[in-house]
């Protein structure tokens, strides 16, 4: 079974069409990249997928695991694995990073019937991702976001997906902002986050991330349809000839 | 968007959990105001006589502000005339007080207690609190008193007070809020019919955190209750006060004084956490909480400290205040006022600086949701001979939904060139992008505004004692509940 399987999405915000008949499957461990040009509705997709509110589903289904994701509250998406990685994380003042993840993962935990987990067993685990997103200790106990820089935003998200351990990530512009050696950190992260029972859904601009974080399918999103699929080489050929080629190349076909 | 709104008036719809009415006999004192009354009052608690002149010097005080109709207007709050003919100023459990210990007082009262949470025979053995309590206007148990007064503090209902240390009521009775400092006041200065004292000796750290619970219970009762601290030269003290209150349809004026008195290197710490009935959903019912709390810093080094909580009332109308008079004296205010549904909140403080190098600092975070508005107004002022003095004033406001207020006003009268000040604030919102971030990480909504909330009142947690603190972000969260837009 696929772990997510969108059908002719349709969904607008105050009245706006944006997704006008989304088709796309995912399965365990496959990294699928969106890209498209501002305005496609890439953001609007993953932004539906973890079940943000203000957008209204006008038609289609998305199954998740089997179930219908779009019953779901957010809250509920993320229990049952989806977590999506801001292109904008807001700041939380007053509550610490490590508080505030160790919430959020016990949480989760308890929606699936597990015992939390207490400071001893969660700080080594944490000190341990850390590790690996190359990030400060002196992080753990600053407030959630409040004062990071662009790049250490963009890593406390990639730490919270590795706290968090999800079944479907969504990068929605993780590299938007990241100069190039915070880019290969994050990209580190997430690479070591793969695994076959976890898929990702990069969503980006540019090709310069997928150089680092090399999808397995490639899907350009243009006036809120998937217009041409295909390999990693579609990121490569966007690049050298831009996303209006593309859209000719569509109606073409 | 549709559904976070309705969740969030769910949540607000929280109903109120302390609104049980005990069912006790009372012995009361016939509706309304005058002097009849005052020497009623007067003579059944048995004063003395300077504590007689002085309620009726309020009374006739009182009397001709009334006629002039000086009821406090500048507030930014709302509410209808108040009948004060038509409140009963004295009513007492009928069982005479006269209490030994814990055992002798009626158990529907103890039980009222362990509903609220602070059950004294417990506390007793257990939390090394020492509870003055205070059941509508009699106080029904003191505990610790032993070893209170091992080390020599006083620590004990007003009345007892006027009864034991009648020259230290004398003293500093007034001395802080004198009976004619305003409206409200004054009306406490003629009626008010008892309270807590305490008196810390020279040099004397008191051993323990001294905690009174207020209750008002009869209906149609205003509570005017009196509280008294002194910090003698080198003394300290902590002392902690919560309110709740049952649940009526009509409001319940609450009008108390509390004067603090901080002598040659004294420190006092006042907390506060109140949670009176703050009135159905509708704005129907709740305290109308006009209380005047002012401390005098009058010694050099000395220090007083005030921390509110304040989620309850369906009016509040407070400025805990300090008087910097020592040289070197530092006065402190941290407060989080949250009001909801309909609630109306005018709180903040003044700070007045006549010492040398006299130090303030005021943390206000004010919090609005549903319909309630939310006032912070502050005074700082420096006066001529306080060279050197500094403040510090940061106010924030957070608003949940759209169809709250935040306002503040804050006023600074500088006379004299080397004083320092920095005044800091700043509005914010609940948004619901903060909201869709942490429900997106998997904590339920409630949970997401709980959690913004309490990181925004941290800075005012922290002065609270540990198990003030606690409670006090419980009360929030429940308090709150809910709301955003």
């Amino acid at each position: 079974m696929s772990l997510l399987e969108i059908k002719n999405l349709h969904a607008k915000v105050e009245n706006h069409e944006i997704l006008k008949g989304i088709d796309l499957t995912v399965n365990p461990g496959e990294v699928h990249s969106i890209m498209g040009p501002n305005g496609s509705g890439k953001s609007t997709l993953a932004q539906v997928l973890a079940r943000r509110e203000n957008y209204e589903v006008t038609a289609g289904e998305v199954l998740y695991n089997g179930k219908d994701l779009l019953s779901l509250k957010p809250e509920e998406a993320a229990a049952e694995g989806i977590f999506m990685a801001f292109q904008y994380p807001v700041e939380i003042p007053g509550i610490s990073n490590v508080y505030f993840l160790r919430s959020a993962l016990n949480a989760l935990r308890k929606y699936r019937g597990l015992e939390e987990m207490d400071a001893m067993d969660f700080l080594p685990m944490f000190r341990e991702k850390l590790k690996l997103l190359e990030m400060d200790e002196k992080l753990m106990n600053r407030s959630v976001n409040e004062g990071f820089s662009g790049g250490e935003k963009k890593r406390n998200e990639i730490l919270q997906m590795a706290v968090l351990e999800p079944k479907l990530a969504i990068l929605d512009e993780t590299d938007s902002g990241l100069d190039i050696d915070a880019l290969k950190i994050v990209a580190k992260g997430v690479n070591s986050l793969r695994s076959p029972d976890r898929a990702m859904i990069v969503v980006t601009h540019y090709q310069r991330l997928l150089n680092y974080i090399v999808p397995d399918f490639v899907h350009v999103l243009m006036n809120g349809r998937i217009v041409r699929s295909g390999g990693p080489e579609l990121a490569l050929e966007l690049e050298e000839k831009g996303y209006v080629d593309a859209e000719r190349q569509a109606q073409l076909a | 968007m549709s559904t976070n709104v309705n969740m969030i008036r769910d949540l607000a719809e929280r109903e109120y959990k302390w609104g049980f009415v005990t069912d006790i006999e009372e012995e009361r004192v016939p509706k309304g105001l005058n002097e009849d009354i005052i020497r009623l009052i007067s003579a059944k608690k048995h004063e003395p006589e300077f504590m007689l002149e002085w309620r009726l010097k309020a009374y006739r005080h009182w009397a001709s502000l009334q006629k002039a109709q000086a009821e406090p207007k500048w507030a930014n709050v709302k509410f209808g005339p108040i009948n004060y003919q038509d409140i009963t100023y004295y009513s007492a459990p009928k069982r005479k007080p006269s209490l030994k210990n814990l055992d002798e007082v009626d158990p529907e009262i103890l039980r009222t207690y362990e509903k609220l949470g602070i059950p004294l025979a417990e506390q007793q053995l257990l939390a090394g609190v020492a509870v003055d309590a205070v059941f509508d206007s009699v106080s029904v148990a003191t505990t610790f008193k032993a070893k209170l007064a091992e080390a020599g503090v006083i620590f004990c209902s007003f009345s007892e007070a006027v009864q034991n240390h009648p020259e230290l009521v004398q003293k500093y009775l007034g001395s802080v809020v004198p009976y004619t400092d305003n409206f409200f006041a004054t009306l406490n200065a003629a009626v008010f019919t008892d309270g807590s004292f305490v008196y810390v000796p020279k040099g004397v750290r008191c051993p323990m955190e001294l905690s009174t619970y207020f209750r008002i219970n009869a209906a149609e009762t205003g509570q005017f209750e009196r509280t008294l601290i002194v910090a003698d030269e080198g003394a300290y003290v902590s002392y902690l006060e919560g309110c709740t209150a049952p649940i009526r349809d009509e409001n319940q004026l609450h009008a108390a004084v509390v004067e603090l008195i901080a002598l040659d290197n004294a420190q006092i710490k006042y907390s506060t956490v109140q949670n009176w009935y703050p009135g159905d959903k509708e704005g129907k019912g709740g305290i109308y909480n006009f209380v005047t709390k002012r401390g005098k810093c009058a010694g050099v080094n000395s220090k007083i400290s005030w921390t509110q909580v304040e989620t309850g009332s369906a009016i509040t109308w407070k400025y805990p205040s300090c008087i910097l008079q020592g040289d070197n004296s530092v006065g402190e205010f941290y407060s989080v006022a949250l009001t909801n549904n309909y609630q109306q909140a005018d709180t903040g403080t003044k700070m007045i600086h006549i010492g040398k190098n006299s130090r303030s600092t005021v943390v206000s975070k004010g919090i609005s949701a549903g319909h309630g508005q939310n006032t912070y107004r502050g005074l700082i002022k420096i006066m001529k001979g306080a060279t050197g003095a500094r403040n510090y004033t940061q106010c924030d406001s957070l608003l949940i939904g759209d169809k709250c207020g935040a306002h503040t006003f804050p006023y600074i009268e500088v006379r004299n060139s080397t004083a320092r000040m920095e005044h800091e604030a700043s509005t914010s919102r609940i948004g619901e992008d903060q909201l869709f971030y942490l429900r997106q990480r998997g904590l339920k909504a409630e949970d997401a505004v709980s959690m913004i909330v309490n990181g925004f009142c941290k800075r005012v947690f922290r002065e609270l004692p540990m198990e003030f603190a606690v409670e006090a972000q419980k009360l929030l969260s429940v308090s709150l509940e809910g709301s955003v837009g």
